[in-house]
């Protein structure tokens, strides 16, 4: 099975396809619809973003509270399309990868091939399964946003489906 | 997770043919395990919680009901981890709490309170449909928009999916129908009370969402949904409510009567 690393850059996801199951490992953050909106917000402004964009991979995700003992909760994906309005901007700032779950708009696809980005899926429903691939979890910011704050996650060998390759190939299927 | 759910969750699994749905389905199974081994939430979206109460009409409450139910929600919510994703504002939003749930009533003779809670998940409950027909449509109508409104769900919300149906009362009330219709049980017992019709019309409408060929995470497969529950209610001359509430497969629901 093909593993792969962060920072994502493009060679480490210049042959895959869409279709195709990779395990990745290092940094990822988490980011979904709030945090989504005030990085946007914040680059328009030219402020600066939680984290360094370049060849940084997001995860969808707001993971419950980790109990005792335990690094994070349950950490499955989220639906990906509530962010699809904010995903062109992000590449074109460098952000490289995207974790979510379900399919993208047809702009999605046309930015990730113009950017040469990429989009996985991960196991839906599924997030107490998923919290044994967290090594380490983080608040950088946000943390007014409650479980929708950004955090810095440690992943070792995170299962993740290639949704959409940098061609623009879709295991969906659908324009 | 459910005991009957996960039930037809094995059940699923094993009748699977498509490769990868079949290795989704068995994620689904080995996440329920791991859930209850770790004690860790099946899924990070521990919803919004929603209570059917069935209050004994020679019942006697002192205090306040609905502040007990949403203290006893968030302490729940609190001491097993769960998430608090409820904001207290929907336009401004604000920073994200545990309660208020949603608290459906309903006044049944006897002396007892019955309590039941779903905690549901937005990534389905995005996926809700209404449509008021008219009392003069075909059977066919009906069906054909439960269905294309699992396809518009398409993989969203976390396929397979329990599907939720309401039909007749009013537009708000078909939607309660709709989400109740998700705490009957998914597994047909012989004491799973509905008329024959409306048991054929249920397999009928699970058969059509399971050539969809959407599969679990909409990767295809047959196995698009476990269930389609449907609850009726008498309506109106003039018209013919019907609501579809889809759930995710990560359905959780128990009851306490007090």
């Amino acid at each position: 099975m093909k593993k792969i690393n962060t920072p994502l850059t493009l060679n480490e996801i210049n042959s895959l396809k869409a279709g195709q199951e990779v395990f990745l490992s290092g940094i990822i953050y988490t980011a979904r619809d709030q945090a989504h909106k005030r990085i946007v917000e914040n680059l328009g402004k030219g402020k600066e973003t939680p984290f360094d964009l370049k060849d940084a991979v997001i995860y969808y995700c707001g993971p419950t509270q980790a109990p005792k003992g335990k690094v994070i909760g349950s950490c499955g994906p989220t639906t990906s399309s509530r962010m699809d309005e904010f995903v062109g901007f992000m590449l074109a700032k460098g952000l490289r990868g995207m974790i979510g779950k379900g399919s993208r708009s047809r702009q999605v696809k046309e930015a990730i091939k113009k950017y040469k980005g990429i989009y996985f899926i991960t196991y839906a429903g599924c997030g107490a399964l998923l919290n044994k691939y967290i090594k380490s979890a983080k608040k950088i910011a946000y943390s007014d946003l409650g479980p929708e704050a950004v955090l810095e996650l440690e992943v070792e060998d995170f299962p993740l489906i290639v949704a959409i390759d940098v061609n623009g190939g879709n295991v969906y299927g659908q324009d | 997770m459910r005991a009957d759910v996960l039930s037809v969750l094995r059940g699923s699994y094993l009748r699977e043919k498509n490769t990868r749905a079949k290795k989704i389905l068995k994620a689904v199974l080995d996440n329920a395990a791991c859930a209850k081994k770790e004690k860790l939430a099946i899924c990070q979206d521990t919803g919004m919680p929603v209570i059917f109460a069935q209050l004994g009409q020679e019942l006697k409450i002192s205090g306040n009901l609905k502040e007990a139910i949403n203290k006893g929600i968030a302490a729940g919510y609190k001491k097993y981890s769960l998430r608090n994703s409820i904001v207290m504002d929907p336009l401004f939003r604000g920073k994200p709490g545990f309660s208020p749930a949603i608290v459906h009533l309903d006044i049944v003779p006897g002396d007892k309170l019955k309590l039941t809670l779903l905690p549901k998940g937005f990534g389905c409950e995005n996926k809700s449909q209404l449509k008021m027909f008219k009392p003069t449509c075909g059977l066919q109508e009906i069906k054909d928009f439960i269905v294309d409104a699992v396809k518009s769900a398409g993989a969203d919300a976390c396929p397979p999916y329990v599907i939720g149906v309401g039909i007749g009362g009013s537009a708000d009330y078909s939607g309660i129908l709709a989400k109740e219709a998700l705490l009957k049980k998914v597994t047909r017992s012989p004491g799973h009370q509905v008329t024959r019709f409306i048991s054929g019309l249920e397999q009928d409408l699970l058969k059509s969402i399971n050539k969809l060929n959407i599969g679990p995470m909409g990767l295809g497969g047959k196995t698009t949904a476990l269930a389609v529950n449907i609850l009726t209610y008498p309506t109106h001359i003039a018209g013919l409510p019907v609501s579809v509430n889809i759930s995710c497969h990560a359905l959780r629901s128990a009851s306490v009567v007090l």
